[in-house]
């Protein structure tokens, strides 16, 4: 279960978060939305411990843990991913390469067994197929040269492969085209289940046709507004932001 | 597998600064006097037990030296060195013939399993039998301050005309040779460090490749300055006749101490029609601790002449060591359609300072040279790239490609590039690109939220960013090359 209370960051002296709460529950998906610069994707770095963010108040807590005092990669070992809004290049790193480091060091870090590269391939390949990815994605260097679609499918394919106790998905739906979206949403409610669950920024309800959250989330200011059902996704889709901004103010 | 491939895993792990080979061996010693005079350099042409002829060459080797002057146009700086403070000779108390490991001096054999060479090659290395088909299959030759102590598989290599050596068996055993081309690529007036090489030279490797002989294995060689205040002088000669082709790598490391050790080696490369070498160094001299206290002033020259049509060299380096790196691997594009490469990671992180880089002359035609230099700075470290490409008026359609990158991580180091480029011939294409870049905050955070500890992160940016010249590298080589770069700029984030 993740937990925010009272949640406060910012940078540089701008204050961007103003008192988050939020809690889900474990086995739950639930979606963010919000105006653009509202502040989601400042949740989703705090959560995930990047650096520059200072967090003036407030706990964020998941399966008991005190996750703002851990090391973005001990947060990591614990189960939490973030699938980026705009995800990194990094050359020269090959995708298997980069990702086989990765596992294990999750894995490591939990004191389970590596994986050798053979177990790794074969692992990989199955979710490739399963995504309906290229061959070549685990060929490639991480993100280099992919399209945007490319880059969002990359990040589904690293948590499929990373397995998250908790995922945060910023924006993950934009730039994919259909057929891609559904895979994305397959990806997720594939990984659906007691020990799963997630975080789901998005602007739009098209995605929580395929991927239906268990609650919304309405993000504007920094603060939570509104919280609802799988309907108010439905209902900011037909009056926009501006209705429930001013219904709340 | 080469005895690198494990030299991490076997390593103990750093006493200080993060140096893992910063360890000193207590083996009896026979030490020459301090300081440098023609007695000096008779008592080592003595103790090589070499010919009348070596030791006039010496001599008007020093001779040249005395009236030289220590070059300033590089970027390093450093106090002046004391030359008369040095020791000229080292070499271990020789216990003659151990017939098992157990009568080999105990810590010959700890130093070679610090090194992280197996212990078959260990035992080879100690001059133990050993079973054919039990053996690795790389030939070694390891030198130990001023000598070789040892070199494997010599019988096989002979096999196929392979001569494979200490150059001062060379000397005795393959005068003609030796006499032929010893200096015929780097005289000894080339400069002052090359003059004082040949002056004082005490050991290295020779090779020899008759023609039309493929080396039927990687030939290898380890530098190991152990003594106190012991200059390391070695000299490498490689000759590849017609058609002739080997893989050659060398690898150095050095103890810690807290005075800066004297590094001046001279390595020659002569390379007839079709030959073939590639030269792959992996530099782990000891760099100097955090403060910038002690550490090997690395100062060397090699230089391959493609005197054949159609040869070609490749010099590909990894350097993560040393206080001061003044290196430059230069290719002598005489022969027509003759290729140098130039393949180069050079790391430094606190006080080190390297100026590197590479001379590509072209004398024939249709001759084409490549360089690849990727520059990797951290701490308070200066980290210079230094290349000519000269094309001779007789050099039509010659071609270079020059690509310098440079990664910075932190705020406080400098990267700098310095190309010299001299076309005296117009269907000459010459190309140069550079950039420089530094690890991105967005990178590590990407790489850290996938579970990767900061270093690993780190480590693996680098390794990407290295790729092209890592891949030149024989495999084991190069995982080697990669462990030692994330241990190098260990503490260099955060
Ligand atoms: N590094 C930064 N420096 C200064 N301001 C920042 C920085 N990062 C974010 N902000 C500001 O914080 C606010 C929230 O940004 P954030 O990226 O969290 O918005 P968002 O809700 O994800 O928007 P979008 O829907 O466009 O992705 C914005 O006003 C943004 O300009
Ligand atoms: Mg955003």
């Amino acid at each position: 279960m993740l937990e925010i209370k009272g949640l406060c960051a910012g940078i540089e002296e701008k204050e961007i978060l103003r008192g988050i709460d939020l809690v889900v529950p474990q086995g739950e998906v639930h979606a963010i939305m919000g105006p653009n610069g509202s502040g989601k994707s400042t949740l989703s770095y705090v959560l995930a411990g990047r650096e520059g963010y200072e967090v003036t108040a407030g706990t964020a807590t998941f399966e008991g843990h005190d996750l703002l005092d851990m090391e973005p990669e001990q947060r990591a070992a614990a189960g939490l991913f973030l699938a980026f809004q705009y995800p990194v290049e990094l050359p020269g790193v090959g995708n298997a390469n980069f990702l086989r480091t990765a596992l294990n060091s999750i894995r490591r870090a939990r004191g389970e067994p590596e994986l050798d590269a053979v177990a790794f391939l074969k692992m990989a390949r199955l979710e490739i197929k399963r995504l309906a990815m290229a061959d070549d994605m685990l060929k490639r260097n991480v993100n280099v040269g992919f399209s945007g679609g490319e880059k969002k499918r990359n990040e589904v394919l690293q948590m499929a492969i990373l397995r998250p106790k908790l995922a945060i998905l910023d924006e993950t739906d934009s730039g994919l085209d259909i057929d891609a979206l559904k895979i994305v949403a397959d990806g997720v409610n594939a990984s659906r289940g007691p020990d799963f669950s997630a975080l789901v920024i998005t602007h739009y309800q098209r995605l929580l046709d395929y991927i239906v959250p268990d609650r919304v989330h309405v993000l504007s200011a920094g603060r939570i507004i509104r919280s609802g059902g799988p309907e108010l996704a439905h209902e900011l889709e037909a009056h926009g932001y501006a209705g429930v901004v001013n219904e709340a103010a | 597998m080469p005895a690198v491939a494990e030299t991490l895993d076997v390593v103990q792990s750093a006493t200080d600064a993060g140096y893992k080979w910063g360890f000193s061996t207590d083996i009896e010693m026979d030490l020459a006097p301090k300081g440098l005079n023609e007695d000096i350099i008779r008592l080592i042409s003595e103790r090589k037990e070499e010919p009348a002829w070596m030791l006039a060459w010496r001599l008007k080797a020093y001779a040249k030296w005395l009236q030289m002057e220590e070059p300033d146009w590089s970027s390093v700086k450093h106090p002046p060195i004391d030359y008369q403070a040095l020791h000229y000779y080292a070499a271990p108390k020789k216990k003659a013939g151990p017939k098992s490991l157990d009568e080999v001096d105990p810590e010959l054999l700890r130093m070679y399993e610090k090194l992280g060479i197996p212990l078959k090659e260990r035992a080879i290395l100690a001059g133990v039998e050993i079973p054919e088909g039990e053996r690795p299959p790389v030939a070694i030759d390891a030198v130990f301050d001023s000598v070789s102590v040892a070199t494997t598989f010599r019988d096989t290599l002979a096999k196929s005309g392979v001569i494979f050596c200490p150059i001062s068996e060379a000397v005795r055993e393959h005068p003609e040779l030796v006499k032929q081309y010893l200096g015929s690529v780097i005289p000894a007036g080339d400069n002052y460090f090359a003059a004082l090489n040949s002056a004082v030279f005490t050991d290295g490797s020779f090779v020899f490749i008759p023609k039309g002989v493929r080396c039927p294995m990687e030939l290898s060689t380890y530098f190991r300055i152990n003594a106190q205040n012991t200059g390391q002088f070695e000299r490498t000669l490689i000759i590849a006749e017609a058609g002739a082709y080997v893989s050659y790598l060398e690898g150095c490391t050095a103890p810690q101490r807290d005075e800066n050790q004297l590094h001046a080696a001279v390595v020659e490369l002569v390379l007839m029609d079709d030959a073939t070498i590639k030269y792959s160094t992996v530099q782990n001299w000891y760099p100097g601790d955090a403060e910038g206290r002690g550490g090997i002033y690395n100062f060397v020259t090699k230089r391959a002449a493609c005197r054949g049509a159609r040869s070609k060299v490749s010099w590909t380096q990894v350097e993560t060591g040393s206080a001061i790196t003044w290196k430059y691997p230069s290719c002598i594009l005489l022969g027509d359609e003759s290729v140098g490469e130039f393949n180069s990671v050079a790391v430094t992180t606190n006080y080190q300072q390297a100026d590197t880089g590479t001379k590509m002359i072209h004398i024939g035609r249709n001759t084409r040279s490549t360089i690849v230099s990727k520059g990797i700075s951290a701490g308070r470290s200066n980290n210079t790239y230094r290349g000519q490409v000269k094309v001779m008026p007789k050099a039509h359609g010659a071609r270079n490609h020059t690509q310098c990158d440079s990664l910075l991580i932190g705020d406080q180091c400098g990267a700098h590039t310095v190309p010299y480029i001299e076309s005296r011939n117009p269907t000459a294409k010459l190309e140069h690109e550079a950039t420089t870049s530094k690890i991105a905050d967005d990178q590590l955070f990407y790489c850290r939220q996938r579970g990767l500890s900061a270093e690993d992160a780190v480590g693996l940016i680098v390794n990407g960013f290295c790729k092209e010249v890592l891949k030149e590298l024989p495999m084991e080589f190069a995982v080697e090359a990669q462990k030692l770069l994330a241990v190098s700029l260990e503490g260099s984030v955060g």
